[in-house]
């Protein structure tokens, strides 16, 4: 059963409402398989962002016992998922004029290019996490995949750049240091919801992925295959229960329990006039809550999170190459008519988005809370493969003694 | 000679160029070789060696000692004196001139000292004097730039006008690369832009002539401070580079100049293939972007200018001193856009004029004390006044997120619910 050859590709989410860990299972013919799921109900974190590293690092770790123990595995390394306010995406454009006699551009002649891309001008605390490549210009004409063998005096390329405060970056990376496991590698997790849920074709024509958590929403724009815009907002299921437990004037554990009952992202006339009883533990009834004011402030707060996405994405000029539409994800996903809500303030079509183009556990697979999880293990898929590609000459001589030493 | 009130214009006006002290000597040896015969320059500096070495003009000595004495003077507020052979060789070389150019460089001790003298006593030959002075980097300190202020003030004194290079804005044209010694001819291949610009316009023929007395007139007063900025372009597109040159020149603050002058004079010197079209398109843009300032044309055309279009413009500015301006401070609604949103605008001048406090009826005082204490559930939205009710006050606790950062997007709060931000009245 346990193939040595193929590799387990952990992905870690510390979330606002839930820790998970997800478990996959990359075949040699670059097959995944997700095979186990752990999770914990998270304490430490606010807003995406950790608060209380002592009680995080417990939550980790319990999801992550139980990852291992479903999948029968022992995880050593993870693909870290984070998220957080403070994290910031723009397009940069990188220059280089073509070196060579012939004109000719050539695979150095790109890394050059890709470097001065890289080169921005970041707020001293800041730290590039993602430097993702958009599409290379030569010589003025957009649109080129790949430069490397055609002809030109200048190479220039978009670059896609997140970045954040490095000291909250280091704040995750350490509490999971913190259990003896290696970070394989940070990711946004707006991307990664963005590759668990999105297929090629919706790539290619143009998709926003928005994944509403507990504590931040994430929103990522894909168009002609790469990446045009992110975003974070720091407003997320959490902002909906505070909103009820102000509103309603109840504790922010029973309008929890009323948000995930009876909440609903419309007030439709069916609701108009009705009222919810909330029942102690005894059953006797303690209070009477309007349901119509139920859905009033949760509709506020979920429409409004609609409206900062489509604001910040009418300034980056985003909103005209989604001809695929919007997906959404995460727990906030789960509200009732949220997809109508979104449709209405976005004015493009909305639909759940669900994790295809993987195959294992379907339980894991069909929830959109676990998207952003699963899109991590599909990166640290495509990050493995590539450098599988690249074999290095210590890993070479690495592998032929251990061989030796395995014979013997 | 001609005595300053009668400013007959001349025909052909007999200029004389002093390079006084290293800054000036510099600029002058960059405008010679040019178009601008060698016996209209002089130069002027306590160095021998200097004066030695530089080719051009007639030269003036003046010993150090007497700079000294001068520029101890000049600091403990003395009357400075120079010695009479000093004198007399200055003004034979301001005779029967009827236009002085003085150009030197503020902060040292030459240029700072020498520079008022010398422009009393050309004024006092009776010629018209202009003095290009260059102000020194931010970066030598804020010694030399006291020094340079004061000689700045007694130059607007002694002379008919002054323009001024702060050397600090042509850091914007430098890169990383740019040696020292590079930037210092940078800054005095400008200034001998400006002058041969100048230059060019009194004495050339002009098609729309502008007289030397006239610009005289718009660089003078007491108060006013100028900026310039030299353009040049040839081929088909020359208007539009010139223009976009200009308007981007960072010796104008990149165009902010343009925007908060007083006046503006532009001289367009072209070959006999120059367009009306051309010359139009540039007036157009320099009076769109000045708006209400005074703008001052004047055109000439020259042979050897074939192909080639160059601009030459000075931009003034009168500054407001808070203390002897006029009570109503007039401060016009583009100026106060412009400083609002141009971070590095001048100090505001305090205001002195504080309105008096508005008398209203007892009723309205009350109405307004009313609303500021007051909540906003009694603004009339129908709630029963008998009943006890909750009213929505400020948010005393966030609940939640009581103890984390606030998110705060476009300065809103998006902490406190959305219910309550936009007013929602839940019954």
């Amino acid at each position: 059963m346990f193939d040595p050859d193929s590799s387990i590709i952990v992905g870690l989410e510390i979330g606002t409402s839930k820790v998970c860990a997800v478990v996959g299972d990359l075949s040699p013919d670059g097959a995944l398989n997700i095979v186990g799921l752990g999770q914990a109900r998270s304490r430490g974190v606010r807003k995406g962002e950790i608060c209380d590293a002592s009680m995080a690092e417990e939550d980790v770790r319990h999801a992550i016992v139980e990852a291992e123990q479903m999948a029968d595995v022992e995880i050593r390394s993870v693909y870290l998922g984070i998220t957080g306010g403070h994290l910031r995406g723009f397009n940069n454009r990188g220059v280089h004029p073509v070196v060579s006699a012939d004109r000719e551009i050539s695979e150095a002649d790109v890394q050059d290019v890709i470097k001065n891309a890289k080169t921005i001008n970041l707020p001293a605390q800041n730290h590039v996490v993602h430097a993702i490549r958009q599409h290379f210009l030569v010589d003025g004409q957009d649109g080129i995949a790949n430069p490397v063998g055609m002809l030109g005096a200048r190479v220039e390329v978009d670059v896609h750049v997140v970045h954040g405060n490095l000291n909250r970056l280091q704040n995750a990376i350490r509490t999971v240091k913190g259990l003896q496991l290696e970070v394989d590698d940070i990711v946004f997790n707006g991307l990664a919801a963005a590759l668990a849920v999105l297929t090629n074709e919706q790539k290619e024509v143009g998709s926003l992925v928005i994944d509403i958590g507990g504590g931040t929403t994430e929103y990522v724009v894909y168009a002609n295959g790469i990446i045009k815009h992110t975003g974070v907002l720091a407003v997320g299921g959490d902002h909906i229960s505070n909103d009820l437990a102000y509103g309603l004037k109840v504790p922010l554990s029973r309008a929890e329990q009323l948000k995930l009952e009876h909440g609903a992202a419309f007030l439709d006339d069916a609701a108009k006039g009705q009222s919810v009883t909330i029942a102690n533990e005894l059953g006797m009834p303690l209070k009477v809550i309007n349901l119509e004011n139920l859905r009033r402030i949760m509709g506020l707060r979920v429409e409004e999170i609609f409206q900062l996405i489509a604001q910040d994405l009418d300034q980056a000029d985003a909103l005209n190459y989604l001809r695929s539409g919007v997906f959404l994800c995460g727990g906030g996903s789960r509200i009732p008519q949220v997809a109508q809500l979104a449709e209405q303030v976005l004015g493009m079509p909305v639909s759940l988005g669900k994790a295809n183009s993987i195959s294992g556990l379907k339980s894991a697979l069909d929830q959109p809370e676990f998207a952003s999880a699963i899109g991590l293990v599909k990166f640290g898929s495509f990050q493995h493969r590539k450098r599988a590609s690249k074999p290095s000459l210590k890993d070479g001589i690495k592998t032929t003694l251990g061989q030796f030493f395995k014979r013997s | 000679m001609d005595t300053p009130s009668e400013k007959i214009p001349p025909k052909t006006a007999a200029v004389k160029i002093f390079g006084v002290g290293h800054a000036g000597i510099a600029v002058l040896e960059q405008l010679a070789g040019g178009e601008i015969p060698p016996d209209y320059f002089a130069i002027i500096d306590n160095d021998p060696q200097t004066l030695e070495a530089c080719l051009v003009g007639t030269k003036v000595t003046i010993n150090s000692e007497s700079v000294r004495k001068v520029a101890a003077g000049t600091t403990s507020g003395l009357v400075p004196e120079l010695s009479p052979e000093v004198v007399a060789s200055l003004k034979s070389a301001c005779e029967d001139k009827n236009l002085i150019f003085i150009v030197a460089g503020l902060g040292g001790d030459v240029g700072n000292v020498l520079t008022p003298m010398v422009g009393r006593l050309a004024k006092e030959s009776g010629a018209l004097v202009l003095a290009f002075v260059i102000l020194p980097f931010e970066c030598e300190g804020s010694r030399r730039r006291q020094i340079a202020e004061q000689g700045l003030e007694a130059i607007k004194q002694a002379t008919d006008g002054v323009i001024c290079l702060p050397n600090q804005r042509i850091l914007g044209l430098m890169d990383e690369t740019t040696s020292v010694a590079q930037a210092l001819r940078l800054g005095n291949g400008l200034m001998a832009d400006c002058v041969r610009g100048l230059w060019r316009l009194c004495l050339h023929k002009g098609l729309i002539p502008l007289h030397f007395s006239e610009v005289c007139e718009f660089v003078r007063g007491h108060q006013a401070e100028s900026a310039f900025a030299v353009a040049e372009a040839a081929g088909a597109t020359r208007s539009r580079e010139v223009l976009d040159k200009l308007v981007n020149h960072p010796l104008l603050d990149g165009g902010r100049a343009l925007e908060e002058c007083d006046g503006a004079l532009v001289s367009l010197m072209g070959g006999p293939d120059l367009t009306m079209t051309e010359v139009n398109r540039i007036m157009e843009q320099i009076n769109a972007k000045c708006g209400r300032a005074q703008v001052i044309m004047g055109a000439a055309i020259d042979e050897t200018f074939r192909e080639r279009l160059a601009v030459t413009l000075i931009t003034v500015r009168k500054i407001l001193q808070p203390l002897d301006a006029d009570p109503s401070p007039r401060i016009c609604t583009e100026e106060l856009g412009a400083q609002l949103l141009n971070r590095q605008s001048e100090p505001r001048p305090g205001s002195r004029f504080v309105p008096p406090a508005p008398v209203l009826p007892p009723e309205q005082v009350q109405r307004m004390l009313a609303q500021q204490g007051g909540s906003r559930a009694r603004g009339g939205k129908g709630l029963p006044r008998l009943r006890q009710t909750q009213l929505p006050l400020e948010i005393l606790s966030k609940g939640r997120f009581d103890k984390s950062e606030p998110t705060i997007h476009k300065g809103e709060d998006l902490d406190v619910p959305t219910y309550i931000r936009r007013g929602v009245v839940l019954n």
